[in-house]
């Protein structure tokens, strides 16, 4: 279980930081939005892996950490916090400057006029 | 009290001083100089401890981890240095009251003199090392405002700007030599450090320590090859120059080698970095000085010379060498000081310095030529006068160097041809000045006497180099005897201040000290001629154009960091990540712990293995923004699915509906953006892309593996135990958030009332024009709102909230709470938005955002000050 867990948080990161270095905003804010899964998930994790022991009293004999999720509760709503901030920056970005790079310089040909823009 | 008060009082007055400045100039230069006279008084009734050999000792604690503590100490040592600058502080207020022109701005004049006055007597009373530090860098920034106070003149800001480099280059240096000292004693509380030399010295880090205080006294102390900051500090106005250059700043390296010559001195390596330093700039200044046509730049170089002499004196590492180098320090304060004075008043009536325009003064102003004569003769060592008697000492000392073979002879010969030099320079200041013909084509003519008052500072110092001279026991013998003990740690040798020896050896090279140097200004014209075949090298251009070379290579260096690329930050700041993390980690290897693997169920399996796939495939097909997207959601409930199975309901409910949000938002930014990324890398940057995120991917997988394996106690036993009684619930998860760690929670959901007020701004005058098709050519529905949709979500809302209130009830005690039913909410809420339109809804919603989110924080803050101030959980 724990190396499944492992190779999760990794291909999360993996896949997190190759997004987080592309060029324009989207991919990035999605690169960020699962970086945050891993490493939510890592420090959640901290708190190692208990099965069916809930932390709430009078529900079973023996229970998992509760310190870690409660961080890791707090870390989810910053992380979304995080996001819709990005996310109106990123449309922000994209109003003033007429495309989506995350350099955020003037373009030419602003894209979504832009057919053949695969 | 009274230590912290006297070193405190200065940086008050500097606040204090200018608020006088209505009151015009006579009374900002009294208001100054209170805090000096009340330090006297202060100081005074300690005289009895320290004559008896005591120390005072005043302690507060500061940071006692660090070793560092407001600790102020006062000794013979420190009471010397704290008199000079007190006592020449005071004299150049009243000089300086005169010096200035009415234009001027005499409140920051005065402030930053007393900025100074206080850092100085900051470092001779410090107890403590690192404090003296501080006060040590604080001499180095008032002095650099002190230097470029004309901060029209171009040469008066370079002059700080290297005077800055140079002395708070020695700083690091002396930190670095400090933090050693302190991790071989132990502690950096003088007493414990002067206690412990024969420890340092044993040390096999001392030549390290050792070499690193010497750079910081050297580069204060304008000891060559650091020297030449200080002629280039004559920029500054004549009275802070005499202050500088006389009895403070310079005299601070002088301090330092003193105050800490029981650690450090006595070792073959003192020995000869600090003499040998000492011999090269007393030569060296003194030749210099010859050859000086401006009258401060003569003075600077001779000041340069004479703190030569004294460190030469204390690194002799004799303990009479050392009495005499206290006594020289003493000396040189009161004759230079007086010269710098009597500068100032001669270009401050004639209005040049030039030496070759200034000549016959003896006609227009008899009484400052009579002063400035006197002190010139003390600096040349003319018997009767202070200035001869530590040149006797000096002499003799240097006689009595054990040095091999012929080397026995180098340091007498030095010292005589010092003298030589110091004698014609001298000879120069009086003869060039005030005889020696007509001025020549003076910008005032003719001169005439200062004002009466400015002269006085002048005639004190005057007086006290004759005092001195003639009755020396009396007048410094007791302040000499105590310095010079607090200097040896109390093994003061036998000596004895009188006016003449007998005739021996020393007064004979006095002798030839005063002819030759009278012969050798007869024949001045040869030795300028001389000199003038040899390039002058101006350290100025030298300095200067290094210093813009390493701005050149700092830029540059800034401009291939900081290139404008967002994109390009983000990888050099995962580069950076990895970078430090690769060591360890390879150290660690693929490590699984004492705890072992446990089994993997199948659907666990199945579920991990749709999550991997579903991110991986988020990376590959991102440039499909919009099955990117779907992906990416796969992948958020299978994150809350984890936390659910791993027992973490609070964490997998508030994972699902983030998650929602999370989703409908980005759906609504990819209406407005391109529905596709470009193909903008190229091949080796994608490569490169992908190289990066395999490396963190591996380092993740490897970093959870080895902790997940890995025994570990936790403080979560503690929660469990007091989350009933303590805290009121059974879900402790929400208990630890409102509860045990309620202010971070309201922390927490004032960075959320800050996020969306910075979205509010955002959007705020965005002007986003909707697309027209989805990029593929198609157009929009005409339909914006359909009926269906409308239909279903009006009765949600009611529905929802009906939900959201019940989770938020309930969150005490089972699973559920504030965070999710806010965000079920809110869901509500998007989707009227969605199906009904921005207009229709908003016109619905009788309340601003703004005031929910002011009112939201405001509950919260009230109710958590209420559990605070009665003490009971929330």
């Amino acid at each position: 279980m724990e190396l499944l867990f492992a190779l999760v948080i990794g291909a999360l990161t993996a896949s997190g930081v190759y997004l987080l270095l592309r060029a324009r905003t989207f991919p990035v804010i999605m690169g960020i939005t699962l970086l945050s899964y891993g490493v939510n998930l890592f420090l959640f994790a901290t708190g190692r892996l208990a099965t069916g022991q809930q932390p709430v009293i009078g529900t079973s004999a023996s229970y998992a950490d509760p310190l870690p999720q409660a961080l890791v509760l707090t870390a989810i709503v910053i992380g979304f916090a995080m996001t819709a901030f990005l996310v109106v920056l990123s449309l922000r970005n994209l109003a003033d400057n007429e495309n989506d790079h995350v350099d955020g310089q003037r373009e030419e040909t602003p894209p979504h006029r832009n057919k053949n823009g695969r | 009290m009274s230590l912290p008060l006297v070193v405190l009082l200065p940086f008050l007055g500097a606040i204090a001083a200018p608020l006088f400045a209505q009151g015009g100039r006579t009374a900002i230069a009294i208001a100054s100089s209170v805090p000096a006279l009340i330090a006297l008084a202060a100081l005074f009734p300690h005289w009895s401890v320290l004559a008896a050999g005591g120390t005072v000792l005043h302690s507060y604690e500061w940071l006692p981890a660090l070793g560092l503590s407001f600790s102020f100490r006062l000794d013979g040592l420190a009471l010397l240095f704290a008199l000079l600058i007190l006592v020449i502080g005071l004299l150049v207020i009243l000089y300086s009251h005169y010096y200035l022109k009415a234009h001027e701005n005499v409140a920051k004049f005065y402030s930053l003199l007393l900025c100074f006055k206080g850092s100085m007597l900051g470092i001779v009373l410090s107890g403590n090392l690192l404090l003296m530090l501080i006060f040590w860098e604080l001499t180095s920034l008032t002095s650099f405002l002190l230097i470029s106070f004309w901060t029209h003149k171009q040469d008066a800001r370079r002059g700080a700007r290297m005077a800055l480099a140079i002395t708070g280059g020695g700083g690091l240096a002396l930190l670095a030599g400090i933090l050693l000292i302190g991790n071989i004693v132990g502690s950096f509380e003088l007493d414990d450090v002067l206690a412990a030399g024969d420890q340092i010295k044993a040390h096999a880090m001392y030549p390290v320590a050792l070499t690193l205080v010497l750079l910081g006294a050297f580069t204060k102390s304008a000891q060559f090859p650091f020297h030449f900051w200080l002629p280039h500090a004559m920029q500054a106005p004549t009275p802070i120059s005499a202050y500088l250059h006389s009895a403070t700043m310079v005299k601070a390296g002088i301090f330092l080698m003193a105050r800490l010559y029981p650690a450090l001195a006595g070792t073959e390596q003192w020995f000869y970095m600090v003499s040998f330093t000492g011999m090269a700039t007393l030569l060296l200044g003194a030749y210099i000085a010859m050859f000086k046509h401006d009258l401060k730049g003569l003075l600077a170089y001779s000041t340069v010379s004479h703190l030569g002499l004294i460190t030469l004196l204390l690194g002799m590492g004799t303990q009479l060498a050392a009495v005499a180098a206290i006594f020289h320090v003493i000396n040189h304060a009161t004759f230079k000081a007086s010269l710098f004075m009597a500068a100032g008043i001669i270009d401050h009536e004639t209005g040049t310095r030039d030496m070759r325009r200034i000549n016959g003064l003896w006609r227009y102003m008899p009484h400052t030529a009579t002063l400035a004569m006197v002190a010139a003769a003390s600096m040349g060592g003319v018997p009767l006068l202070n200035g001869f008697l530590s040149k006797e000492m000096f002499f003799a000392e240097s006689l009595q160097l054990n040095l091999p073979g012929l080397w026995a002879w180098v340091p007498p010969i030095i010292a005589t041809l010092a003298g030589i030099f110091a004698v014609a320079y001298s000879a120069r200041f009086i003869h060039d000045v005030f005889f020696n013909g007509k001025p020549v084509d003076l910008p005032k003519f003719p001169p005439h006497e200062p004002p009466r008052y400015m002269k006085i500072p002048v005639e004190i110092l005057v007086f006290a180099c004759i005092m001195v001279g003639v009755f020396p026991t009396i007048s410094v013998g007791p302040l000499l005897y105590s310095a010079a003990s607090a200097t040896l740690g109390g093994n003061v040798p036998d000596y004895e201040l009188a006016v003449i020896h007998g005739f021996n050896l020393p007064l004979l090279m006095s002798f030839m000290a005063f002819f030759g140097g009278l012969l050798m200004y007869s024949q001045r014209q040869r030795f300028f001629d001389f000199h003038a075949r040899f390039k002058e090298i101006d350290e100025k251009a030298v300095f200067e154009a290094l210093v813009s070379k390493f701005v050149n290579l700092a830029n540059r260096f800034t401009g291939w960091l900081e290139n404008g690329s967002l994109q390009r930050y983000a990888m050099l700041l995962v580069v950076s990540v990895i970078a430090v993390t690769v060591i360890p980690l390879i150290n660690n290897g693929f490590y699984i712990g004492e705890n072992g693997l446990s089994a993997i169920d199948w659907p666990t399996g199945i579920a991990a293995g749709v999550l991997m796939v579903s991110a991986l495939a988020t990376a590959v097909w991102h440039r499909e923004r919009f099955y990117a997207l779907v992906l990416l959601s796969v992948v958020g409930l299978v994150v809350a699915l984890t936390f659910a199975r791993f027992s973490a309901p609070d964490l997998a409910m508030t994972q699902l509906s983030v998650e929602v949000v999370t989703i409908v938002l980005l759906m609504l930014a990819l209406y407005y953006m391109p529905s596709w990324t470009p193909m903008e890398s190229s091949k080796t940057q994608r490569i490169r892309d992908i190289l990066i995120a395999l490396v963190a991917g591996t380092g993740m997988t490897v970093i959870t593996l080895a902790m997940l394996t890995q025994p570990f106690s936790s403080i979560s036993a503690f929660f469990l135990e007091n989350s009933k009684p303590g805290g009121g619930g059974t879900n402790v998860v929400n208990v630890i958030l409102v509860d045990f760690r309620g202010f971070d929670t309201l922390g927490e959901i004032t960075v959320l009332a800050i996020a969306s007020l910075g979205i509010y701004a955002m959007l705020k005058n965005t002007a986003l024009t909707p697309p027209p098709g989805d990029g593929l050519g198609h157009a929009w529905t005409r339909d914006h709102y359909p009926l269906m949709l409308k239909q279903i979500a009006r009765p949600m809302l009611p529905l929802a909230l009906m939900v959201s209130a019940y989770i938020f009830l309930r969150g005490h005690n089972q699973p559920g709470g504030g965070f999710i039913a806010g965000l079920i909410t809110s869901v509500a809420l998007i989707l009227q938005y969605i199906a009904s339109g921005m207009i229709w809804t908003q016109d619905r919603i009788p309340f601003r955002y703004h005031n929910v989110i002011g009112l939201g924080l405001l509950f919260a803050t009230i109710a958590g000050a209420g559990s605070l101030a009665s003490a009971t959980p929330s």
